[in-house]
């Protein structure tokens, strides 16, 4: 199976802070990656890289075929191909959930309202919201918001899904409800890549794990190397995390 | 206190609003377009926005006011007429700010919102026009009613340079002939605060009503 995600001796510094240090993993259609790692260990810059948020300043990064590294490279479709989620959900406040979901297949594939309803009809169900579709993000819960961005990312049909620590901003209880829409699209044969601090949620869904450790990957491996680490610095981060 | 006078007094009550409506369409086209310049990612564009705000902001409109009137003549072309010239020296100096005023609610709509678009592959535009300049429209709106009571009082200041005869002028006119300042500078007074008090109230109430809303 070839990787559609290869990241070689990737860099990236903010001035003088280096925060990627020469990062390299692969990632293979249809896996689930978690990268998990103190804050500042650079797993959330290297994520935001994948989708050219930032650009890398060394190395190279290859995303469904586009060359990141390359000045050149085709942003409009990296994004057509790459879908993210933040954090802080960012949907559009002034839009009601189906504007929200229609906006980018409308302007960005030219699609008639109608084509684009039957598609947000398709991926609000996924995320389980139909009833919510007039709403406004300001209606719902940080939960339901979280599913609902993830319903906007995949609308537009991405072949991988970056997830940045999306369950960071959320109450326990809400927490599960979004890691259960992320669990199926997991079982639904998407490449995905989550930044998390769900370690439970790693060892259950993720096909690979990478762990981060300044600005490096230290140790990677299948979701067992939670339960054996190899190296002690993982081992300390896994009991840690444990205990919260 | 004669019906001539007061005729007098309510036409130049219509200039000074003419003069404003004029100022408020045209201050802002140009002020949306310099304020969209001066959150241009090209350096020179809004490097130039920049330069034009810190020109015409550091000009008095009384001075501008005269460049306008006399420039053109002076340059060997036409002189302006009154209305012309105090609309392009009102355009001149309105544009300044509402551009600045306009350019901090741009940028106050989270990067986030930006960032957000941008992945879904919304181009620059798409992303102005969609996500940005609807959110910044909430956010500007009671500073730009805010304004418009500044440029409804400043096109009195048309009267002393270009002598367009609006409500101030007239008042002054009348006062020549009367010397009865008190009355009918009073009265002009109010005919001002007539136009100017709804619109800070307003101003105000959009203000309470859109923080509410501030999220």
């Amino acid at each position: 199976m070839s990787p559609i995600v290869e990241l070689k001796d990737v860099r990236k510094s903010f001035g003088d802070l280096e925060v990627l240090k020469g990062v390299t993993f692969d990632v293979n259609r249809g896996e689930v990656a978690a990268i998990i790692g103190q804050s500042g260990s650079g797993k959330s810059t290297a994520l935001r890289c994948m989708d050219r948020l930032e650009t890398i300043q060394g190395g190279s990064m290859l995303i469904c075929g586009h060359e990141l590294h390359d000045d050149d490279v085709d942003l409009k479709s990296l994004r057509r191909d790459v879908g993210i989620v933040f954090q802080s959900y960012n949907l559009f406040p002034h839009l009601t959930v189906a504007q929200n979901i229609m906006l980018a297949p409308r302007m960005v594939k030219g699609m008639k309202q109608r084509q684009a309803r039957e598609i947000a009809d398709t991926v609000i169900a996924k995320v389980g919201l139909r009833e919510k579709m007039d709403c406004y993000p300001e209606q719902l819960s940080g939960g339901q918001q979280q599913r609902v961005a993830i319903a906007r990312s995949l609308a537009m049909e991405p072949k991988l899904m970056l997830f940045d620590e999306v369950t960071s901003a959320l109450d326990p209880q809400l927490t599960g409800e979004v890691l259960r829409v992320m669990e199926q699209l997991a079982a639904d044969g998407m490449t995905m890549i989550l930044v998390t601090h769900e370690m439970a949620f790693a060892r259950k869904v993720a096909d690979r794990v990478i762990y981060m450790r300044d600005g490096k990957v230290h140790e990677m491996g299948s979701s067992d190397i939670l339960r054996t680490p190899a190296t002690p610095e993982l081992a300390a981060f896994v009991s840690e995390s444990a205990e919260h | 206190m004669n019906s001539a006078y007061t005729f007098s007094l309510l036409q130049g009550l219509w200039a000074t609003v003419v003069l404003s409506m004029l100022t408020f369409l045209f201050g802002g086209l140009v002020g949306f377009i310099v304020g969209l310049a001066r959150t241009s990612p090209t350096w020179v564009i809004s490097r130039g926005a920049a330069a034009y705000i810190e020109i015409m902001q550091g000009l008095p409109l009384l001075v501008l006011m005269g460049l306008c009137f006399y420039g053109p003549s002076i340059l060997g072309y036409d002189s302006l007429s009154p209305l012309p010239a105090a609309t392009f020296a009102l355009t001149l100096y309105s544009s300044a700010y509402l551009g600045e005023i306009w350019r901090g609610c741009i940028r106050a709509v989270a990067r986030p919102q930006w960032e957000a678009a941008e992945c879904l592959g919304l181009n620059r535009w798409q992303r102005m026009r969609a996500v940005i300049l609807p959110q910044a429209l909430r956010i500007a709106i009671p500073p730009t009613v805010g304004f418009m009571v500044q440029i409804v009082k400043n096109t009195s200041i048309a009267s002393l340079v270009v002598g367009y005869a609006e409500l101030s002028y007239n008042a002054k006119i009348i006062n020549n002939a009367t010397f009865e300042p008190f009355l009918y500078f009073g009265i002009a007074a109010l005919m001002y605060f007539a136009i100017c008090y709804p619109l800070s109230v307003q101003s105000r109430a959009l203000e309470r009503k859109l923080n509410v809303a501030n999220r």
